[in-house]
């Protein structure tokens, strides 16, 4: 394998094993804050201790978890130094406010929450409990702004000059902020995490419930982690509506690929699994028009005209294109001439939007995995749709006091946990493994992206990586089954 | 009316009481410690060095600018001869 796929695969695994951490702590984070908030309106000691021992699980989570995203900035640097370079002028902003927010809120609240209780009054106490979940949340838009930008990349010019991608004003910055991909994005990303959050909760309280052990205290969980959950996934599924709207308009190729669609049309179907389809759905889907133009693989190597009558090239047009723009930009770069200078940069600006095109070898490069994308993006729907379900059969049980009888739920909600984390990592495939060759989307391939590395290099660092990951995860697992087996002792009932 | 001062030894003991007396939390900041010193002591320091790192802005644009401008396998792609000004 070469340096670039060595290093893709590091920064998927390190991504990977961030994103075990992020989901549950925005999702328990809103669990607690709920019981909190439950203990101060009713004066019951009971919501209390139940609040302080899902703390516990958070803080557990958050200790093994904290400052994994720093590795890859890291990354950033070492394996991505074209890239990186390339985006520094847009991200330097966005990721500032997200390790500023990061750092103030999380040093300030989550040890108010922690050493605060009967130290501080119970509204600040419970203002900090919200304002920890509330900080991890805004800091994660900022994260997922700059993962947006790269997927649709608005708002930013590229100056020739310092070969980087720049906002030129105040109202660039705004469009990079408010780019519907990152707030779509932001959404989907973050509601999945209240779905994991409530699923843990529920989990883990239906195997307390299996032990017969801490009964009322398991229910009353049940019902608030279901809540979250449920709440999490008509958010989830709302915001997942938008991100295919999205990838239709910004990304088809990846839409093509999740859909194996080689041909498209309009009034496209929907593959439920390869022989199974749902007529005119992803029409619906991508466009909300049951009749609506959704391009497939070949169309969009081809080119193809959509319904408002847009042409759009074809790969291999936008692939010489590209080069012209390259080639503009080398001539722009080492002219002296003023007149030359102005024409080159004419005609970069004329073909800049393909500018990445101009790196390809041949027109396929655009085509992601097909396989793996299709089969992530099924993984999630499904997996997403199984955990709705136990999260609503877990209210009604709840509602109809059925919890001690409906065994096999309680099962099934243990069962759930880890596939939560399936559903969790599949999502995020189907986000990144389906916008390859690109970094950023049209203007910077993987291969241009790249540092000069050896792969022996890169390789040493994976397994490093790979050891030291796997350690923390055990640490982690172990500190956290510990906890759980203890259970919340104090809870008298 | 609480002097500056005051306020500041308050948020100092807060902290200072509160990692004194935690229980199952001190195993987690011993964690917490051991990953930062594994990640800036020895990742970053002998296994992540920036690429890019000690050259100025100028000489980054140019190194960058020099591999966006080469072919797709990296290799000097001159102008075409078609291009005309």
């Amino acid at each position: 394998m070469d340096v670039i796929l060595w290093s893709r695969i590091q920064f998927a695994m390190t991504a990977a094993y961030h994103w075990l951490f992020v989901p549950l702590t925005l999702g328990l984070a809103f669990v607690m804050a709920i019981m909190e908030t439950l203990y101060v309106v009713r004066k019951d000691e009971f919501w209390k201790k139940t609040a302080q021992f899902w703390m516990k699980l958070f803080a557990i989570n958050f200790a093994v978890g904290i400052a994994t995203g720093l590795i890859l900035e890291f990354e950033f640097g070492t394996n991505w130094s074209n890239y990186s370079w390339f985006v520094g002028d847009l991200f330097g902003a966005p990721l500032a406010i997200e390790g500023i927010l990061a750092f103030f809120m999380e040093a300030t609240f989550f040890a108010v929450m922690f050493f605060g209780w009967g130290k501080v009054s119970q509204r600040f106490h419970l203002a900090s409990t919200w304002l920890t979940g509330i900080g991890a949340t805004i800091s994660a838009y900022w994260i997922l702004v700059a993962n947006g930008w790269m997927q649709n990349p608005v708002g930013t010019t590229f100056n020739p000059d310092t070969v980087r991608s720049e906002m030129a004003s105040a109202q660039a910055f705004w469009e990079v902020a408010t780019n519907p991909v990152a707030v779509s994005k932001f959404f989907h990303a973050v509601t999945s995490g209240w779905v994991t959050g409530g699923i843990f909760v529920v989990g883990v309280s239906a195997w307390y419930l299996l032990k017969n052990r801490h009964s009322e205290f398991a229910k009353k969980s049940i019902l608030i982690g279901a809540i979250v959950g449920l709440v999490g996934s008509g958010a989830v599924m709302l915001s997942g509506d938008a991100s295919g709207v999205h990838a239709a308009e910004f990304q088809p190729m990846k839409l093509a690929a999740a859909e194996g669609l080689q041909d498209g049309g309009n009034g496209a179907a929907f593959t439920i699994v390869p022989g199974v389809k749902i007529p005119k759905m992803l029409s619906i889907l991508a466009t909300h028009d049951p009749d609506g133009f959704v391009p497939g693989i070949n169309d969009i190597l081809n080119g193809y005209t959509d319904d408002e009558g847009n042409v759009v090239p074809s790969v291999a047009d936008k692939m010489t294109m590209g080069r012209t723009a390259l080639d503009a930009l080398a001539v722009y770069r080492s002219a002296e001439d003023p007149g030359i200078k102005a024409e080159a940069l004419r005609i970069l600006n004329e073909n800049v939007q393909y500018m990445g095109y101009g790196h390809l070898e041949k027109p396929e490069d655009v085509v992601p995995p097909v396989g793996v994308v299709f089969w992530s993006f099924r993984l999630m729907i499904g997996l997403g749709m199984l955990i709705a379900l136990v999260l609503l059969l877990s209210l009604i049980a709840v509602w109809k006091d059925k919890l001690g009888t409906w065994k096999w739920l309680l099962v099934a909600a243990i069962v759930c946990i880890p596939l939560a984390y399936v559903t969790e990592q599949v999502g995020w495939i189907v986000a990144e493994v389906g916008r390859q060759p690109w970094t950023i989307q049209g203007l910077l391939p993987v291969n241009v992206a790249i540092s000069s590395l050896s792969a022996g290099a890169v390789k040493t660092t994976f397994f490093l990586f790979l050891a030291i990951f796997t350690l923390f995860l055990a640490i982690e697992i172990r500190i956290m089954v510990g906890a759980i087996k203890k259970g919340p002792e104090t809870i008298k009932e | 009316m609480k002097s500056f001062k005051d306020r500041t030894m308050a948020v100092w003991h807060f902290y200072r009481d509160g990692f004194r007396h935690m229980t199952w939390g001190r195993p987690l900041v011993w964690l917490i410690l051991l990953k930062f010193f594994i990640l800036f002591a020895i990742l970053r320091v002998f296994f992540f060095k920036p690429v890019l790192s000690g050259l100025t802005d100028e000489e980054r644009s140019r190194v960058v600018g020099e591999r966006i401008i080469a072919g797709p396998d990296g290799s000097e792609s001159p102008a075409s001869d078609s291009y005309q000004l």
